[in-house]
């Protein structure tokens, strides 16, 4: 293992070592600075997750997953369940996701295949980059305005706040996935005699159909966590209400806001529990998307 | 490389329709007449006034410096150059009698039948049976045993069937730089076009994988017809019937650069006789 070496007499000697100096301390302190950012991004993640498990595990049963009713907050954990709101949830999310991903997707196939350099296309991935910051609670209340005053509170209702909210994220990562699908791909397509309709569907979108379904199911996640949008459009009640098109309905979100702000043993102990459920649910969301990734992309490599 | 260790050193490739035909015995009948060809990428004329004509069942090779605008001619004959913004020709070309331009013209009825095969090998991430079968199947065959038929004849066509064959399921994103071009020229192949283009297609492979397809397209050129656009001018002596003779006209007081056609003529002629001095110089490497 000797770095450093005598050919022989009369030569130089060969040293390979990288010589002490600016350059290395350099190369020490850039790698400590990483391991450091590493760490401290570690803290949040790893507090928060542990926090919530800690308050919310003792919570969680199957009789709180899928019983109900929803108790009135003094009473105390084990009376009723949090079973309307997972299903709430479910229920409100997915039909979000059912009306947001395939118009999103879309949108993003529109502004990066179709729109490319016109105006038009131009001012519609601006207009979306603006929709991303407008804050959730707006579009609750847009919802409430526009829908809510007309037709009353439903799932739906918050099914339209969140696919407001989806939107957006799910056009600028279907964008930004399409965009990376190199060119070279489009043209073997089109020199085979197909058609834009054919090349965008049968190479365009499989060859990104990863990065879109990851960005897609972040879209998700981030709305089933969504709170302020559902506060003006669900109404929040404590019975199942399997029927999203009609009647208030309510979601895990918006019971942990509620529970969390009421003074009550049991009430408090519900929202941890709440809580930890829906990370549950994302975390499965997140593992599904890998699974469903690494299928359709077993080709790329 | 995936090459046997004892495989012999490529051969030497001494075509003999180039070498030994005299010039003018036999004409096979016109697939390209084009005519006072001009190529504008939005003003900037790229290409001037380019005619000329190209055979049946011959190998064509363009040849000429970078920027000579060859490659711009190649994409014109089967409109791949409406895929560029600001591009525009002026001219006529025209294909077995139709005119390639005109109005009622689709561009993709026209790529269906001239194909392309491109520089850098750009197999789909997709299965090796999915890039072959994927032209058939974007024009209507459907069928397992259809397919099957087509992807096994491509295949062999393209001398690649013997390596792939155990794995047809794998991504032909996993094949190596000879073993990839060779799948482009099988998918290209697979939809069985009139005309294949092949844009530089060995200028990224080293030479026993350029040697296996030079032997390809000496092999395929009785069924098509084929236009090679090459930096190798080894390769066109090689493999072409005729050779179009590209350079660069500056000019002075605008300082634009325009492709423009110097000489076309059997490739014995190109290279052994030719008749313009920016030929000669060119072709003996006077200039590079």
């Amino acid at each position: 293992m000797a770095v450093t070496a005598n050919p022989g007499p009369g030569q130089p000697t060969v040293d390979l070592r990288e010589p002490a100096g600016w350059r290395r301390t350099k190369n020490q302190v850039a790698t400590i600075l990483m391991w450091a950012a590493f760490a401290i991004t570690l803290v949040p993640l790893v507090l928060v997750l542990y926090t919530v498990i800690q308050k919310g595990a003792s919570a969680i049963s199957w009789q709180f997953l899928t019983g109900g009713p929803i108790p009135p907050n003094v009473l105390p954990l084990g009376v009723g369940g949090m079973g309307p709101a997972v299903i709430g949830t479910l229920e409100i999310t997915g039909f979000a996701a059912l009306m947001a991903i395939p118009l999103g997707v879309l949108g993003g196939v529109y502004l990066n295949e179709y729109g490319a350099t016109s105006w038009l296309a131009k001012l519609l991935a601006f207009l979306s980059d603006v929709m991303t910051g407008v804050p959730s609670i707006v579009m609750g209340l847009f919802i409430f305005t526009i829908w809510i005053l007309h037709f009353g509170y439903s799932g739906v209702a918050g099914a339209f706040a969140l696919a407001c909210l989806m939107l957006p994220i799910v056009i600028r990562s279907t964008f930004e996935m399409l965009r990376l699908v190199p060119d070279s791909l489009r043209q073997g397509s089109y020199a085979l005699g197909a058609t834009k309709a054919r090349v965008t569907v049968t190479v365009v979108l499989p060859a990104a159909i990863g990065g879109i379904v990851s960005g897609s199911l972040l879209a998700v996640a981030r709305a089933a966590g969504e709170t302020a949008p559902l506060l003006f459009t669900i109404l929040t009640v404590e019975a199942t209400n399997t029927n999203i098109f009609s009647g208030a309905n309510t979601a895990l979100s918006t019971q942990i806001f509620v529970n969390a702000t009421s003074p009550y043993v049991g009430a408090e102990s519900r929202a941890w529990g709440s809580a930890l459920t829906l990370i549950a649910i994302a975390f499965i969301l997140m593992i599904i998307a890998r699974v469903v990734t690494a299928r359709f992309t077993r080709y790329t490599r | 490389m995936d090459q046997p260790e004892n495989e012999v050193l490529p051969k030497l490739h001494v075509p003999s329709t180039a070498l030994d035909v005299p010039a003018e015995s036999f004409a096979s009948p016109a697939v390209f007449n084009v005519d006072g060809v001009s190529i504008y990428y939005g003003s900037f004329r790229a290409v001037a006034h380019v005619s000329l004509t190209i055979h049946e069942h011959e190998i064509t090779a363009f040849i000429g410096p970078s920027g000579c605008g060859k490659t711009t001619v190649l994409r014109t004959l089967n409109r791949m150059n409406d895929l560029i913004p600001g591009a525009r020709m002026e001219g006529s070309i025209h294909y077995r009698g139709a005119g390639l331009y005109d109005t009622a013209v689709s561009p993709t009825a026209v790529r269906r039948r001239i194909g392309m095969v491109f520089q850098k090998a750009n197999p789909f991430p997709k299965s090796i049976y999915d890039n072959v079968a994927y032209g058939p199947r974007i024009n209507g065959i459907r069928g397992k045993g259809r397919l099957d038929e087509i992807v096994e004849r491509s295949l062999r066509q393209a001398a690649l069937w013997d390596e792939v064959k155990d794995r047809l399921g794998k991504s032909g994103l996993g094949l190596s730089g000879g073993q990839a071009q060779r799948l482009c020229i099988a998918r290209t192949l697979a939809v069985e076009p009139d005309v294949v283009l092949m844009d530089e297609p060995c200028s990224a492979l080293d030479p026993i994988a350029t040697g296996r397809i030079e032997d390809l397209m000496q092999e395929i050129k009785a069924k098509y017809t084929i236009v090679i656009v090459t930096h190798n001018m080894q390769q066109a002596t090689r493999v072409s019937d005729r050779t179009a003779f590209y350079s660069v006209l500056r000019d002075e007081k605008s300082d634009t650069r325009t492709g423009v056609l110097v000489e076309y003529d059997r490739t014995v002629n190109i290279f052994e006789n030719p008749k313009d001095d920016r030929t000669q110089a060119y072709v003996t490497g006077r200039i590079g």
